[in-house]
Parts: structure tokens; C-alpha cells; sequence
């Protein structure tokens, strides 16, 4: 079972984010960027399926800036093929419309029986890339999947519902899964199983250039939520916090 | 539909969900500013029963097949096109969900629309729609303009009360059929029940929820006397859930349940847009996180950056007094 | 790279440490699983481990997964008759296979991801590591500022530079270099977990990479010293870090203090009758027979009022407060195999020698035993308090 797998960099919310008041825009200059969490969960579940089905993995990342060491990392899981995809403007942040037209060229004539991508990724503002990817390339898209089963050349993804409630989707031929979590916590690789990747492996590297996308979203402006409707915050020793808190929770009559 | 506001019904098992209210109550606003008519677009088998549920469109259009009694995407998917393709409206509105997200972006590609995401409110200014959208873990706010003459959103809840889209009045049903569904690539097997057994959080008028600041399951025990002290419960944001320190059953977010309870206690919850989904409106909700720009302040009405492990026992102790 | 055999893994055993070849001569007399805080606990504590991988079972060893319960508090290398270094050459290199087979508990992944990622284990942004300065009355120099050769280069730490509690005795520190009239300054953003604990899980390649990122750091300023508040840090550079390479004089803060006695001493006063106990840490003490019990001991009888009393177990016979080896971050796993806490263990000894004060001399050890502290009991009975903060509240108030 040949899998291709998408990851995408986004903002690393560790670091607090700011406007950049020139554009009115998240001042991507101090960002540090990491891998879409749920496209590691996507990694692992394709790590998974290779080590039950036999076949190849394939990832793909565009080159935002430092993708290497995911790279090589996911080489050191298990990944055949790391692909770094470059162009103009990377690291400006593209819009997913971008990513996927981007991808759909890079891509190219990959064979795989799936494709595997986070279902969303936090910085999401014009769709997501495994479903407008798997529009491009006309395969049927099925997302918030947490398990996919393969068995007599069909799979099944589990498709996970609100409250608990999961489907199982039967899905016929070459398609794209949107992966909310694998079937396991994405693995850990020691440190110096990593290096050994970076030694012993080899980074394709693929340049995409003029790509025609239409319907590209414009952002007009962006800002920091506001602290106007802010908590009003309980001050004092915890002591003192816990003191107020009973008070306050007795005069709301909350524990009549 | 031509031009229109058209919301796709979100339904599931034979019932309306309450992001459908959500964005009925949105399109209301914006069919009326943009003097247009708003639509509800209603897919499924034997859906007729739940026309009178919308009646806060103007009229329901009705797609039924056998193949479409339970969300098969890609199935969704054909019929969409196929209606759009007939009647380009002006907006076509999903839920940010499970259900929503299988189609917008297919949707958006087949008719060359744009598709903007996550969207929480709307509004009217000079002939435009612009939409607001949460991001970035919810430390982000995005705004634009969503292109004419037609664009795909999903909306998420939280920006429109769910009980303005709910009006009591029988909307005009036209009936479509359904296109032809033997090119359709996914197909819909069964449903996996949840766990049963235990406490149904979203009955409960109390609940002390607790999060990736609790540190450890045994941690736990701090929430489950103070939830016994204030006589609730205790819930959980994702990360104890997948640790399985709580059974998904606790589980409060876009993935888990909502709960309207009178007390939401948030314990160490950064408050990402995908658990507070889970409490849109809780009565009184209190946040306590070290990290004092934890978005969770921006929505509970009290807060404290104490630490929660000192606090709750403190505060179980106050309760009893 | 995943091993086979026991012969296999014994190889890498002998290799990993200068003395590894000790482990033949081990008699199997049992005093290393004795004295293990967790060897009840363990499926193979360090004698039976030796024992099962003599009798070729190192599959079982790879399956049982209660090496994690290890603290790396050499409390087993420092009493072997034979004195094989377990700590350093066995344990940890078990950890390390285990780590190659993918087997590691959740909570122990996260700080070693956040390691890698941030360069600090708790996770925090690495832009963030000087914040502990400000909004603080005393200057505390950071090096890429400062730009002015330096006689200390103070080493903070992760725990010391982001941990609530442990900011407080960095303040506290600061402090007194201050009013010494210290020379000194600190790298801030430029800092990098020392690596050492983070070794001890069994991440030699995690430790490397973040030692390299601290020797390029440091090489960037010139100063005579390293002083560090933290015995982990302290161990890296002392007996690890040279063999990258970088090898600069190092002092925990208590010896560098200890040195500056008579100005210190001058400046303390009576704030009242005290009785203190000072715990020992691991990594200052028995750990690579580093040795240092008595500078910090000097420092708390000089102060006026305070009475110095000694827990059963001290120096090199102390209890491990359980932070080592990825202990801090193995909380919720130690506690589900073990249901019981060193820290707690300690605290009670604390309590039973009539202490109001148990003196700590490292980052780990504050939080740890303010929260055993709580859980046995004895809030209001017994403060926890660095060394760097009784000495300046003995001075100011």
C-alpha cells in the first residue's frame, strides 16, 4: 500500500503572535514555524499501515524554512521518500488554495493508494489542504479519520462524530484521508536515530514555479482577540483565591 | 437559489443540529442586508419530518435518495454539485464540522468559488460580506471580504445565538432529485456506538473541567472532590481524554459534547476554539490557568493564574465551610 | 541499530562507559537492588538485570518497561563492591534501547520532544528564558548585551529560568552576586538545557545536540568560570561537556559562595531561632563521586540562629528526591507502578529530625518537595528553601 503523506508548517503557538503594523497582517518575522500536529498524526498512521500492508511512504513538505529536520525525522519513522518542495514566496504564508494547487504539481506522478494529511491545521483560513487536494485531483475526500483498515484492496476509514459516535466510511479506489488522530500517539524517534538520517538519507528536492490558482482568499486585516471582554481576574495568595471564589460561587447561588 | 443564502443542514441520525440553528440565524441577517432570500438545503432519506424545524428560512429544498440516509461524503458531495451547478447562490454555508468540512472545499473546487473557513461572524458594508474567523488556537482573529458573486464558508459556533435561527413557522419546500449516484466512491457502512455507562455531562448543572494543566490522572482526585463539593461533575478537554485519564464520554469540545451547565469550571484549559465549541454558553464560567493570556480569560467571566493544584483542594475546603 | 541479543547489549554496556568492563566482575551480592529507592518496584532492578541479561533474557528485559521507575540517582553505582558504574554505563544505556524500540512513556516524550524543539524540557518559548529578570531590582546581565568580557558566566538552567519556584531562588542568587559585587552574566536566550538529565533517559543524541548549542553559545563570550545553581548542569560540565570538547572551570553556587565566606558572613544577621536539615543532592554528592557536602553545610551554620541538623540518610547515603532520569517528567508513571513518592520519604525524615526548614540546593528539589510536603501532610510544618534563598533572607529580611 503506497502512501503519500502531507505536512504542512504552521505558527508554533509556544511564542506569543503579533501584527505586523506595516500590513495589518501576523508579522511572520519572529514566527517559528512546526509541523502541523495533525499531519504528524497523519505520518504515524501512514507508518502504520506500511508496517501492515508493506508498500512505500512518501512525504511531502513545501519549503517554508527548516522542514530538514521533520524530514529526516520522518525518515528515521520509517518514510521511503521525503520530498522538499521549493518556490517563490514560501515563506511569505501561503493560503491552503496555494498549497494544494502547489502540491497537486509536486505530487506529480507519485503512485499511491492514499493520500494521508492532517484534517485541519490551526492556521486554516481558506479550507484545508487534504480536501481541496483531493478536489484538484478529483479522489473523494473523507476527514476527522482515526483509523483506516485495509483489507481485500478496500479500506475503510473511521470517520469520528461529536459525543463519542464514530461511522466506518468504505472508501473505493485511490483517495484522500483528512487523519484527526492515529490509531496510535505519533511515535517517538531517538535523537540519534535522527542523525543517523541526516547522514545516510537524501532530501529530493522538487522546484514548483507558476502556478496558476483562482479563487484566492484575501485577508484584509487581522487582530489579537481582544481583552475587552476579558475574565475579571481574582487577585491574591491561592489562600486568598480560594476564599473569594467560595464567596463568589455562594452569592451566584450556583450551589443552591 | 440563484444569488441567495443557501445553509446546508447539518444532520445527524435524524437530528437537526444545533450549528444549523447557528448559521440559520446568521443567514437571516445577511439574506435580509443583502435583500436576498435564505435557503435551507436539506439532503438525506425520509427528511421531510424536519422542514418544520427550519422554518427561520424562507424555504427548504429537499434532496432525497435511499443512498443518502446517513452522511456518505462523497455522495453529499455529487448531489451538491449537481444542485449548484443548477442555482449559483450567493453564499453557501457549512458547519465548521465533522459533516461540513467533507464538503466545502469539494464544493468550492468543482464550481471555482473561494471558500473561506472558520468563520464565527458576518456583516454588511457597502454591498460586501465580510467574515470574521478565529485562529491560530484561537489568538487569532482574521477578517475579510468574501468575493462575489458566490463563496463557500464554514462557520463555527459561538458568533449568532443558536435560538435566533429557530423559528416557528412551516417554510415552502421544493423538492429536488437526486442525481445519479453510481459514480460514488464512498459508501457508508455502519455507526460505532460511544460508551455507555456513565455520567451524560451535558445533563449536568455543574461541571469542573479539567485540562492539560492538571499535569497527571492522579491529579484527578483534586477535581472529583471539588466537582463532589459544588455537587457536579467532572469533564475534560482533549488532551486528558487522549491520555485516557477521562472516557470519552467527558469529553467537552468540537469532538466531544456540548454542555450548557450553569458553572463551568475550566482547570488548567488554555482555551482553544476546539473545546470552548463544547461550552458556548455556560452561565458562569471560571478559568484557572498560570498562563495569564490563556484565551480561556477572553471568555470566562472570572478567572485566577493561581496554581490549580494548590486551588482546588483550598477551595473544596472553603466550599464546606 | 535495535539490539539482539544480550551479548549485543552487553557490548554496548562495556563500551558506553571507561570502567564498563566492571560488569563481569559483578557477584550478584544484591546491594544495588537494596539500596534502589525503586527496586521493589522494578521487574529488573540493576542486580537482577544483570542476571537475566548473564542468562541471555534480554528480550524479557526489553519487555518489562519499569526502567523508567530508574531516578539515575547513583545511589547503586556508588555502594557496588565492584564498582561498576550502573548509573552512567548499565541503566542508562538500557533506557537507551528501549528508547530505540520505540518504547517510552507519553509524559517522558513530550518533555523530550519540547527538549529538541525548545530547548528546554517544560516546553516554554526559548525567547522567554530572561524573563525571570525582569521587573526585578537587581541587573542581571545577559551576555549577548552585555558584550563586555565577564569573570562568571552563570549558568541558569531550564527549571531555574521557567519554573515558578525555582525562579525564585534564581532571583534569590541574583541577588547575592549582586551584593558580593559578582562580575557576571548570564546567557538568557541563548541557553540551552545542560542535557544532562535528558542523557539520562537515555538520550545521548538529544544531550549532544543540546551541548553543542550551548558550547557555540558560550564560546561567543569570554569569562574565567562557569557557576551554576543547578547539580545536573553542574555534572554535564564537569564530567560530559569535556569530552565535546569544552572543558571551563565549574562551580555549583554553594562552592563559589563558600569562597566568599568572610564578605557573606559579615552580612548575615539573627532573623530568629531556625532548625534546618540540608538535603543532599544526588548530583552534587555521590554522582560521579563529585563530592560536595560540605560547602553548602558551611554556608548554613554561618548563619546566626540556625541550627544545622542532619536527616538519617545524608551525603552520600541521601535520598534521591526522585527528579533524575527523567523522574521529573515520569510523575504520573512512577506514581501508577509505585504508589509511593522518595520525596515524600525524604520529607518524613525532614519532619523527623524536628526541622522547620528542609534546605535544597537544586532546581528539581523545591517543587518537588513543596508539593510532598503537601501531600504528607505537613503544610505549615516544614518550608522548603534553597541555600541561595535562607542566605538572603538571613541578610535583607
Amino acid at each position: 500500500m503506497d502512501i503519500v503523506v502531507l505536512i504542512k508548517f504552521v505558527p508554533d503557538l509556544v511564542e506569543d503572535l503579533e501584527i505586523d503594523t506595516a500590513t495589518g497582517l501576523l508579522d511572520r518575522n519572529f514566527l517559528r514555524l512546526m509541523p502541523n500536529e495533525l499531519d504528524e498524526h497523519a505520518l504515524e498512521q501512514a507508518i502504520i499501515l506500511k508496517e501492515r500492508h508493506g508498500g512505500r511512504v512518501t512525504v511531502l513538505a513545501l519549503d517554508t524554512g527548516d522542514v530538514d529536520e521533520a524530514l529526516y525525522t520522518a525518515v528515521a519513522k520509517g518514510a521511503d521518500r521525503v520530498i522538499k518542495i521549493l518556490g517563490d514566496g514560501f515563506d511569505r504564508g501561503l493560503g491552503n488554495r496555494r498549497i494544494a494547487a502547489i502540491l497537486r504539481r509536486a505530487v506529480g506522478d507519485v503512485r499511491f493508494d492514499l493520500i494521508l494529511t492532517g484534517t485541519q491545521a490551526v492556521d486554516d483560513l481558506d479550507g484545508f489542504v487534504g480536501a481541496l487536494l483531493a478536489a484538484d485531483l478529483g479522489l473523494p475526500y473523507v476527514g476527522y479519520v482515526t483509523q483506516v483498515v485495509a483489507a481485500d484492496g478496500r479500506v475503510v476509514a473511521r470517520k469520528e462524530y461529536p459525543g463519542g459516535l464514530n461511522a466506518e466510511i468504505e472508501v473505493n479506489g485511490p483517495a484522500v484521508l483528512g487523519i484527526q488522530a492515529a490509531e496510535r500517539a505519533p511515535r517517538y524517534v531517538v535523537t540519534s536515530k535522527v542523525m543517523e538520517a541526516m547522514k545516510s538519507a537524501k532530501i529530493e528536492e522538487l522546484t514548483v514555479d507558476e502556478v496558476s490558482v483562482e479563487n484566492e482568499l484575501a485577508v484584509s486585516s487581522m487582530a489579537l482577540p481582544e481583552s475587552g471582554t476579558h475574565a475579571e481576574m481574582i487577585e491574591g495568595n491561592v489562600q486568598q483565591v480560594a476564599q473569594k471564589l467560595a464567596v463568589l460561587l455562594k452569592e451566584r447561588g450556583v450551589l443552591a | 437559489m440563484c444569488g441567495e443564502v443557501c445553509v446546508f443542514v447539518e444532520v445527524l441520525r435524524g437530528e437537526v443540529k444545533d450549528i444549523t440553528y447557528t448559521m440559520l440565524a446568521a443567514g437571516r441577517q445577511l439574506a435580509a442586508g443583502l435583500k436576498t432570500k435564505l435557503t435551507a438545503l436539506l439532503i438525506g432519506r425520509d427528511v421531510q419530518k424536519l422542514v418544520a424545524q427550519l422554518g427561520a428560512a424562507d424555504r427548504v429544498v429537499c434532496v432525497e435518495h435511499a443512498d443518502l440516509a446517513e452522511f456518505n461524503p462523497d455522495a453529499y458531495l455529487h448531489v451538491l454539485i449537481a444542485v449548484f451547478e443548477q442555482h449559483a447562490p450567493r453564499l453557501v454555508m457549512f458547519g465548521h464540522t465533522a459533516t461540513g468540512t467533507d464538503l466545502a472545499c469539494g464544493v468550492a473546487h468543482r464550481l471555482h468559488w473561494p471558500v473561506a473557513t472558520a468563520c464565527r461572524t458576518f456583516s454588511l458594508g457597502n454591498g460586501t460580506v465580510q467574515c470574521s474567523s478565529l485562529t491560530c488556537g484561537g489568538k487569532l482573529i482574521a477578517n475579510g471580504p468574501l468575493p462575489e458573486p458566490s463563496c463557500v464558508v464554514t462557520v463555527m459556533p459561538g458568533g449568532y445565538k443558536a435560538k435566533d435561527g429557530q423559528v416557528h413557522k412551516t417554510p415552502a419546500v421544493e423538492t429536488v432529485s437526486a442525481p445519479g449516484l453510481d459514480q460514488v466512491r464512498t459508501r457508508f457502512k455502519q455507526y460505532l456506538e460511544p460508551p455507555v455507562g456513565d455520567v451524560d455531562i451535558t445533563k449536568q448543572r455543574i461541571l469542573v473541567s479539567v485540562g492539560r494543566g492538571i499535569q497527571n490522572k492522579d491529579n484527578l482526585a483534586l477535581a472529583e472532590k471539588l466537582a463532589a463539593a459544588l455537587g457536579g461533575v467532572v469533564s475534560g478537554s482533549r488532551p486528558v481524554i487522549d491520555q485516557a485519564w477521562l472516557p470519552t464520554t467527558r469529553l467537552v469540545g468540537k469532538s466531544g459534547k456540548q454542555v450548557k451547565p450553569k458553572l463551568y469550571l475550566a482547570i488548567g484549559i488554555s482555551g482553544a476554539p476546539e473545546h470552548l465549541e463544547g461550552v458556548p454558553e455556560a452561565e458562569l464560567m471560571l478559568a484557572i490557568n498560570t498562563d495569564p493570556k490563556a484565551p480561556i480569560f477572553d471568555v470566562a467571566q472570572y478567572g485566577a493564574t493561581c496554581n490549580a493544584l494548590e486551588l482546588m483542594p483550598l477551595l473544596t475546603e472553603n466550599l464546606k465551610k | 541499530m535495535s539490539v539482539a541479543t544480550s551479548y549485543e547489549f552487553l557490548d554496548k554496556v562495556i563500551r558506553a562507559t571507561p570502567d564498563g568492563e566492571k560488569i563481569r566482575k559483578c557477584l550478584q551480592c544484591g546491594t544495588c537492588s537494596g539500596i534502589c529507592p525503586y527496586g521493589f518496584a522494578m521487574d529488573y532492578p540493576p542486580r537482577s538485570l544483570i542476571a537475566a541479561l548473564r542468562a541471555d533474557d534480554f528480550h524479557g528485559v526489553l519487555e518489562s518497561d519499569t526502567i523508567w521507575l530508574c531516578v539515575s540517582c547513583f545511589a547503586c553505582a556508588s555502594v557496588c563492591p565492584a564498582k561498576i558504574p550502573l548509573t552512567r554505563g548499565l541503566l542508562a544505556t538500557l533506557k537507551t534501547e528501549m528508547l530505540v524500540g520505540g518504547s517510552i512513556p507519553q509524559e517522558l516524550q513530550a518533555a523530550l520532544g519540547n527538549s529538541r524543539r525548545y530547548g528546554n524540557a517544560l516546553g516554554e518559548s526559548p525567547k522567554k528564558r530572561a524573563e525571570w529578570t525582569k521587573d526585578f531590582t537587581v541587573p542581571v546581565p545577559v551576555l549577548s548585551a552585555h558584550k563586555e568580557p565577564v569573570e562568571v558566566l552563570w549558568f541558569v538552567g531550564d527549571y531555574a529560568s521557567y519554573h515558578p519556584r525555582a525562579q525564585q531562588a534564581s532571583r534569590a542568587l541574583a541577588k547575592l552576586l549582586f551584593v558580593l559585587d559578582v562580575d557576571f552574566g548570564i546567557l538568557g536566550p541563548e541557553e540551552s538545557s545542560d542535557g544532562d538529565t535528558q542523557a539520562f533517559t537515555g538520550e545521548w543524541g538529544l544531550f549532544e545536540l543540546l551541548a553543542r548549542k550551548n558550547i557555540q553559545a558560550m564560546s561567543k563570550y569570554q569569562f574565567k568560570e562557569i557557576i551554576t545553581g543547578d547539580p545536573h548542569a553542574y555534572n554535564a560540565f564537569k564530567h560530559e561537556y569535556p569530552r565535546l570538547g569544552f572543558d571551563r572551570p565549574v562551580k555549583h553556587h554553594t562552592q563559589y559562595l563558600a569562597e566568599h565566606s568572610e564578605r557573606i558572613h559579615a552580612l548575615l544577621q539573627n532573623r530568629g531561632p531556625r532548625r534546618v536539615t540540608y538535603h543532599d543532592p544526588c548530583y552534587l554528592g555521590r554522582a560521579n563521586d563529585n563530592n560536595i557536602y560540605e560547602e553548602p553545610r558551611q554556608l548554613l551554620r554561618a548563619i546566626p540562629g540556625l541550627e544545622l541538623v542532619e536527616m538519617s540518610h545524608n551525603r552520600a547515603q541521601s535520598i534521591c528526591c526522585g527528579g533524575g532520569g527523567g523522574g521529573m517528567w515520569l510523575d504520573g508513571y512512577s506514581w501508577e507502578k509505585a504508589h509511593t513518592r522518595t520525596s515524600e520519604w525524604r520529607v518524613k525524615e525532614a519532619v523527623a529530625v524536628g526541622a522547620d526548614v528542609l534546605a535544597v540546593a537544586c532546581p528539581y528539589e523545591t517543587p518537588r518537595f513543596e508539593d510532598a510536603v503537601k501531600s504528607t501532610g505537613n503544610e505549615g510544618k516544614l518550608a522548603v528553601k534553597d541555600v541561595a534563598e535562607l542566605l538572603v533572607e538571613s541578610m535583607f529580611g
